[in-house]
């Protein structure tokens, strides 16, 4: 779908200042001058469009005290199907992508304990027949939502 | 965190319902006062447990339809200066130095979001520019397998 310039207003909004007031699009709708009604239609739509994937909280899993890390393997190509089905069943994979590299399957995997997660690790290097390398992150600087008003 | 914690961190990692006051249905739904599910929810945001409170875009449906991943390769003791100018790039999500592989020597990440490879090519000159760092690769990713919010409890 083409965003219109009220759309992409509303995504930065959405995105990097949500009110955490009683009624957030209110807070919203008086700040693009236009009404809780329309500013909710509107987001119905970006959703139903899947341009927003979810409205919530995005939550640091080290700050929880859960354990998380970026791995990569590399897979056969008539065999990434099938590898990618066995990790992304592991509950703990959130993101798992075909990326251009010698290393082709790059996912990330959080888990209760740095002891659990190579467990995890261990059991699917057997299933799915390959080495995965993992990458703990040491430092992080910048986590954010990029801007889609450009 | 205790129980109640635990069923807040519950209601936001996923999808909040779109109304006209979302708290108040959690609220309801957990069984305590709307207030007090702000002030809780106030509290993590400070700690840092939520760090982003709102909307998650698909980035390939918000016009960035080439996004890639940067894994750049830096001394440790250089690592700092150049993750500080990478944070500043508006184009650049996220961004980690990362403990890597010998096969895989590329220690610093950034997620580069653009809307066409002429324009990712520019952002990474610009990069290549700003931190002098010359070995890297760009691995760009061509199927998204699966991506979806993790839950915790």
């Amino acid at each position: 779908m083409e965003l219109t310039r009220l759309d992409k207003e509303i995504l930065n909004i959405l995105q990097n200042d949500f009110p955490l007031v009683e009624r957030p699009y209110a807070v919203i709708a008086d700040r693009l001058g236009i009404s809780e009604e329309e500013v909710l239609a509107r987001v119905k739509v970006l959703k139903e469009e899947g341009v927003i994937r979810r409205i919530g909280g995005v939550i640091d899993a080290q700050k929880l005290g859960f354990y998380s890390t970026l791995c990569a393997c590399h897979v056969e190509e008539d065999k990434v199907w099938e590898a990618a089905g066995i990790i992304n069943q592991e509950k703990g994979v959130t993101h798992n992508y075909l990326r251009d590299d010698w290393y082709n399957l790059w996912f990330t995997l959080t888990s209760p304990s740095p002891e659990e997660g190579e467990k995890i690790i261990k059991d699917l290097e057997k299933r799915i027949g390959a080495e995965i390398k993992s990458m703990p992150a040491q430092k992080v600087y910048k986590i954010k939502a990029v801007f889609t008003g450009r | 965190m205790d129980v109640l914690d635990r069923e807040i961190i519950k209601a936001l990692q996923g999808d909040i319902p779109l109304s006209s006051r979302p708290w108040q249905e959690i609220a309801e739904n957990i069984g305590i006062k709307e207030e007090e599910l702000l002030s809780r929810i106030r509290k993590f945001k400070e700690n840092g447990i939520i760090r982003r409170l709102g909307a998650v875009v698909r980035h390939n449906k918000a016009g960035f339809t080439v996004n890639a991943m940067l894994a750049l390769q830096v001394e440790e003791s250089k690592a700092d200066e150049a993750g500080l100018k990478l944070a500043g790039f508006e184009e650049i999500s996220h961004c980690y130095l990362r403990k890597v592989p010998e096969d895989f020597p590329y220690n610093l990440f950034a997620m580069v979001h653009a809307s066409s490879e002429e324009e990712l090519a520019g952002i990474i000159k610009r990069i290549v520019e700003a931190t002098g760092i010359n070995e890297y690769r760009v691995l760009r990713s061509l199927r998204e397998m699966k991506k979806v919010s993790m839950t915790y409890f």
